[in-house]
């Protein structure tokens, strides 16, 4: 029996550190987002403050290689809602939306110029792809303790727990570091990460940046909101897909009646 | 039971035209009069919804092949770019990356349904076979297509995969290296890959046009696996099983559409939006959904079996589980078809699907993770997948031959007829 008991402790003590291994992956917090939901949409407004925040905060350190400036102002974009002046009616071709040109002129871009072979300046245009912070990723690396952050135009959809993952990840600093976490100089404890250790430190702090519409100015409002940013990022489309999803459903409903009664019609007289 | 023709052609072009090529009249004879047993139920509507799923998923990657670049470098911004820049390229990346997987979906359930119904039995084993060969091409366009967008499950499932054929003695490393034409999984893979991705689907196309002849030579099997006797028992194809048919595919599509329009990413793998790269691998590589009962038998070789490495033995239990599908008509040697008449088959038949899904799920769990504990002792998901990898394989080599001599069946019906109109005790209507 005492052996028996002895067993049970020395398994019970291999268990242990398993399951405190395992215990190193929290669930996000559950965040109820505009865009959940078969009808759910991107609210513009906090589209339009998450890129503040991506553009004023995570721009530059994070690369969004695969956005251009044009996409801002697309449908279901932070910038799509914008009329003209004068006719009020909305851009159809982005390209055209006034504060997108601003956004993407307010960048440098350097070239070679092809006529003279001179290095030039010019300004952003909408067509111009985000600006990457680095030459490439040794540069990358090096500007941050040998990490490389990870380019953001498709995070949301390259992580499980999406959006409420960044946005927990980036609200999850404040937490006790366990006692079997062990840091090196230029790592920091997120209770979200996966494993706990992350090179990146809390990057968001209550009125670091001035958003012009009324909402709250905390850290937990800017991580939700370029979270929001970041899903409508990694999904551009998703409105349309949704929109177009309904009717599609309806289509096929009525479809699959009219089969069913055809069926019912077609069968009627015969034992089967 | 291939039938007497009755296609009569009215016009003068088509009075022509069949003189020269009886192209109409096989359409009718093969789709229109076909005499097919009236009791068909709806686990009899797969093989029009495989076909409408093979069409969608060859007209959606024809499209994608025009805008995407097979190149370790472009691979993976391609497939974002239609994903965002090409016109209605999210609905057709969608539906081609969901259409494998319903693809899968409906295959699987087509053939429970032969396995159930013994579909595989005499006339029909090379039915059944050229339907294994189908699988067979299925499952190798399905891994090549996840190669495609190049993330990191492409990758370093590409690389695991591979790595397989590297277990083979003698010749393993050799054929692994002729088929990376590289050193590792790299460019020349990816090139390759989406080569023979192209070329399988119409290979499959052709098989399934054998499938179909090899279909209409006997004539469908049906629930009650008594053959068709006489003019009774059937009823022609159109408009009888197209209507059918129909409405079954359009429900199926339903549901298809939910995953297109709503749930786009869920059968997929967040790791697969991470760009391939060979210096990282993730934690936990998983293949897609439909190859992890597979992937939990190739696992659960975790022992040397002689001369045999562990390896090799989880290589060759993997591949044998589908190569035994290729002889399940001489294995099963009993005379009755339709489990509705075997009573001990039919539990083993359940037993069995519930195996299925069971290493499905072994599949997509860490090994070493427990299955359940209990003060302080639990089961390893390894000890789980070999339990169900042993009755997999019992079901086919142990459990089919032997209930051939032992097992007793119950009455069936006469016939088709007979059963329909309820003059054996036995059997209830179909659906």
């Amino acid at each position: 029996m005492k052996r028996f008991i002895a067993t049970f402790a020395i398994l019970a003590a291999f268990a242990a550190p398993a399951l405190a291994a395992e215990g190193e992956v929290h669930e996000p917090e559950a965040y109820t987002w505009s865009f959940n939901g078969p009808f759910g949409t991107y609210d513009d407004r906090q589209l339009q403050r998450g890129f503040q925040v991506y553009q004023e905060v995570c721009a530059s350190c994070h690369s969004m290689d695969l956005l251009s400036f044009r996409n801002l102002g697309q449908p279901g974009g932070p910038f799509s809602e914008i009329r003209h002046p004068e006719t009020d009616q909305l851009f159809a071709n982005p390209n055209d939306n006034p504060v997108v040109i601003a956004i993407a002129e307010a960048y440098t871009y350097t070239e070679i110029d092809l006529e003279t072979g001179e290095e030039m300046e010019r300004a952003g245009i909408p067509a111009d792809r985000f600006p990457n912070p680095y030459a490439n990723p040794s540069q990358a690396r090096a500007s941050n303790g040998g990490a490389m952050p990870p380019d953001f135009s498709v995070i949301v959809k390259a992580r499980s727990g999406g959006a409420e993952y960044i946005r927990s990840l980036l609200l999850g600093y404040d937490y006790e570091v366990p006692e079997d976490v062990h840091l090196l100089p230029g790592q920091h404890y997120n209770y979200y990460f996966p494993g706990g250790v992350l090179a990146m430190g809390p990057q968001l702090f209550d009125g670091a940046v001035s958003y012009v519409d009324d909402s709250p100015e905390t850290a937990e409002q800017y991580a939700t909101d370029v979270a929001a940013f970041l899903a409508w990022a990694s999904e551009p489309h998703m409105e349309s897909r949704k929109s177009m999803g309904l009717g599609v459903m309806i289509f096929l409903l009525i479809f699959s009646i009219l089969m069913w009664l055809a069926y019912r019609q077609v069968w009627a007289n015969v034992k089967h | 039971m291939s039938h007497q023709s009755t296609y009569n052609p009215q016009t003068g072009f088509e009075k022509w035209l069949d003189a020269r090529l009886p192209i109409v009249r096989l359409g009718y004879d093969s789709f229109v009069d076909f005499p097919t047993p009236r009791n068909l139920n709806y686990w009899y509507t797969f093989g029009g919804i495989l076909a409408v799923f093979l069409v969608i998923q060859i007209l959606s990657g024809v499209v994608l092949a025009m805008h995407y670049v097979p190149h370790v470098d472009h691979a993976f911004d391609s497939v974002e770019r239609i994903r965002r820049d090409v016109n209605y390229g999210w609905l057709i990346q969608s539906m081609h990356a969901n259409g494998a997987a319903f693809f899968f979906v409906a295959v699987y359930l087509h053939m429970f349904r032969g396995l159930y119904y013994g579909s595989y039995k005499s006339p029909r084993e090379i039915l059944w076979i050229l339907g294994v060969v189908i699988y067979l091409l299925m499952m190798a366009a399905a891994f090549m297509g996840y190669v495609l967008p190049w993330g990191q499950m492409s990758y370093w499932g590409a690389t695991v995969i591979t790595n397989l054929v590297g277990a083979l003695p003698v010749v393993g490393e050799g054929i692994r290296e002729w088929l990376w034409g590289d050193f590792a999984v790299g460019n020349a893979t990816l090139n390759r890959f989406f080569s023979l991705h192209y070329l399988i689907p119409f290979l499959i196309a052709g098989l399934v046009i054998l499938h179909i002849w090899a279909l209409h030579i006997p004539g469908n099997n049906n629930p009650t696996g008594v053959e068709v006797k006489g003019k009774g028992d059937t009823l022609p194809f159109h408009p009888y099983y197209t209507v059918k048919d129909g409405f079954a595919i359009v429900l199926f599509l339903m549901i298809f559409a939910g995953f297109v329009f709503y749930l786009p990413n869920v059968l997929g793998h967040a790791d697969n939006s991470i760009e391939a790269n060979p210096l990282v691998t993730p934690s936990h590589i998983v293949p897609e959904w439909y190859f992890l009962p597979f992937y939990a038998i190739l696992r659960a070789v975790t022992f040397d079996i002689g001369p045999i490495s562990a390896k090799l033995g989880g290589v060759l239990a993997m591949f044998g589980a589908i190569g035994v599908l290729f002889v399940v008509p001489w294995l099963d040697g009993s005379p009755v078809k339709s489990m509705r008449y075997r009573p001990i088959a039919k539990w083993c038949f359940l037993i069995f699907v519930i195996a299925c899904f069971g290493l499905g799920w072994c599949g997509a769990e860490n090994p070493d993770n427990l299955v359940f504990e209990f003060g302080g002792v639990g089961m390893k998901f390894v000890v789980l997948s070999q339990i169900l990898t042993a009755y997999y394989f019992a079901y086919f080599l142990v459990i089919l031959p032997v209930l051939g001599f032992i097992e007793k069946p119950t009455e069936r019906p006469a016939s088709i007829e007979a059963s329909v109109l309820g003059s054996s005790s036995t059997t209830a209507p179909a659906e």
